[in-house]
């Protein structure tokens, strides 16, 4: 039920609405709880509304701590 | 989809599940048995979907827990429902798909009242009811509101969007839950002590009710009951990798009973206030609601605010109770509550199905039947395969 999906910021509207592209699909959806929202943001988009932005540089962050897991999971093969 | 968000794909990574897992294993080794309750009904979705169980180590195993608004729908809600339309034959009833199927008393259910004439439709989004509320202007449209605090918001905001636009015919029926208020009751009820409960040493958290009210009313919780508390998301990277952080935690013992956040792409500890804000001003706690599988919960669910009260259904409709009973094999309750599996129901697989679903946890594709189902786990072979995840879901 609390499924909910990344979509990229394709145009923003008045009204507090935005076009978007979630995995191909184009639609409209609504943005009031997001600040100032902006051509080529992350939203995540929830029952036709985006609840949060995606932070581009915190998921880079969670994906570099894999990097790491991985670089030191193979150290100890080595060892 | 951009090439940019194509690198959240990586969350997806097979490769990157192995090695994590690899990784738990090896911090599980000589700590357990640890059993940890995922609370929210997409984490088990993913669990089972990707295979994820089958990587766990033997010293951890999970309890799915009562994290699905729908399966823990008492069925008189549905009664309530269903009368409601039959009373009033001239409202058009929006609501989630998930929802549609879920049988009331003597199976029926809002797509069998349908079938009889009512007009029942699904919608995506709390906006699309209110589209038809505008397009219908001489009929009542009563949207159905469902959901923890990651849908709230949606239906607060449409509440909002009806009032500027002047609308007199668009209702809400709000049956919105809390999630840290039924975390707790897992924990401290005295009835579900009296039914029985297991033992739980750390919880994975709701990632996306938490992108709306962030980490903090977690920590409490967290220390209160002294349990580790691990957010994250829902890819299945998302899913092991909380795994294995909790499995930390619950390895240091009463220093790593806190709350841990693994998802911070999405969540903080403030939340989304904006949301918070519109939510707040819309709805205001009920005292006590019940919960199925949890009985009553207190501060638990919200309705309407008096000054939202033309919106209100609670207000505008006659609204009978039903205090429906559920067949009497079914073992739903003790399901969300992780004291049974599915598989130790006789109906299981036998009479109830995700095609003739009798409990709530076979109907939506996040309930626990549901997802064993779509793992043919306890199923002779001649019914695996059988995707009941086709449903459309929100």
């Amino acid at each position: 039920m609390c499924l909910a999906v990344p979509a990229e910021v394709l145009e923003v509207f008045a009204d507090d609405r935005a076009k978007v592209d979630m995995g191909g699909v184009r639609m409209t959806i609504g943005t009031a709880f997001i600040e100032n929202p902006q051509v080529g943001d992350w939203l995540l988009v929830h029952v036709g509304h985006a609840i949060n932005r995606i932070e581009k540089d915190e998921a880079r962050k969670t994906l570099e701590l894999l990097t790491e897991l991985f670089s030191t999971s193979t150290e100890r093969h080595d060892e | 989809m951009s090439d940019a968000l194509k690198s959240l794909d990586r969350f997806s990574d097979k490769e990157a599940v192995l090695q994590v897992a690899e990784r738990l294993r090896a911090t599980a080794q000589g700590h357990g048995p640890l059993q940890f309750m995922e609370f929210c009904g997409g984490h088990t979705h993913v669990l089972f979907r990707f295979g994820l169980r089958e990587l766990l180590p033997p010293e951890l195993s999970l309890v799915h827990g009562p994290g699905c608004p729908v399966c823990v729908l008492p069925r008189g809600k549905i009664d309530s429902v269903l009368d409601l339309l039959d009373r009033n034959p001239d409202v058009i009833l929006c609501t989630y798909a998930d929802l549609l199927r879920v049988p009331g008393t003597a199976g029926r259910s809002l797509l069998r009242c349908r079938a009889d004439g009512a007009t029942v439709r699904a919608v995506y989004s709390p906006h699309h009811a209110l589209d038809l509320a505008q397009q219908n202007p001489h009929r009542k449209v009563v949207f159905l509101a469902i959901g923890f605090e990651t849908t709230t918001p949606a239906t607060a905001i449409t509440i909002l969007e009806a009032q500027r636009a002047g609308l007199t015919n668009f209702f809400v029926y709000s049956l919105h839950l809390l999630t840290p208020p039924a975390v707790a009751h897992v924990l401290e009820s005295p009835e579900i002590r009296e039914h029985g409960t297991v033992q739980l040493d750390g919880f994975i958290g709701p990632g996306h009710v938490c992108a709306v009210i962030g980490t903090e009313p977690f920590e409490y919780f967290a220390t209160e009951f002294q349990k580790p508390v691990v957010i994250t998301g829902f890819a299945p990277v998302d899913m092991m990798l909380g795994l294995l952080a909790l499995t930390q935690l619950a390895r240091e013992g009463a220093s790593g009973c806190r709350v841990e956040n693994l998802y911070p792409r999405v969540v903080t500890r403030q939340g989304n206030t904006k949301a918070k804000a519109i939510v707040a001003d819309v709805f205001e706690l009920r005292r006590l609601s019940a919960w199925r599988g949890l009985g009553m919960v207190p501060y638990s669910a919200f309705r309407l605010r008096p000054a939202y009260q033309s919106f209100d259904v609670e207000h505008h409709f006659d609204i009978r109770e039903f205090d429906t009973r559920d067949h009497p094999a079914c073992l739903c309750s003790a399901i969300v509550r992780g004291v049974k599996k599915p598989t130790d129901c006789k109906l299981y697989g036998t009479g109830c199905t995700p095609d003739t679903p009798i409990g709530s946890c076979m109907v939506s594709g996040e309930g626990t039947c549901a997802a064993y189902f779509a793992s043919g786990i306890g199923l002779p072979r001649r019914k695996q395969n059988v995707t009941p995840m086709s449903t459309a879901k929100t």
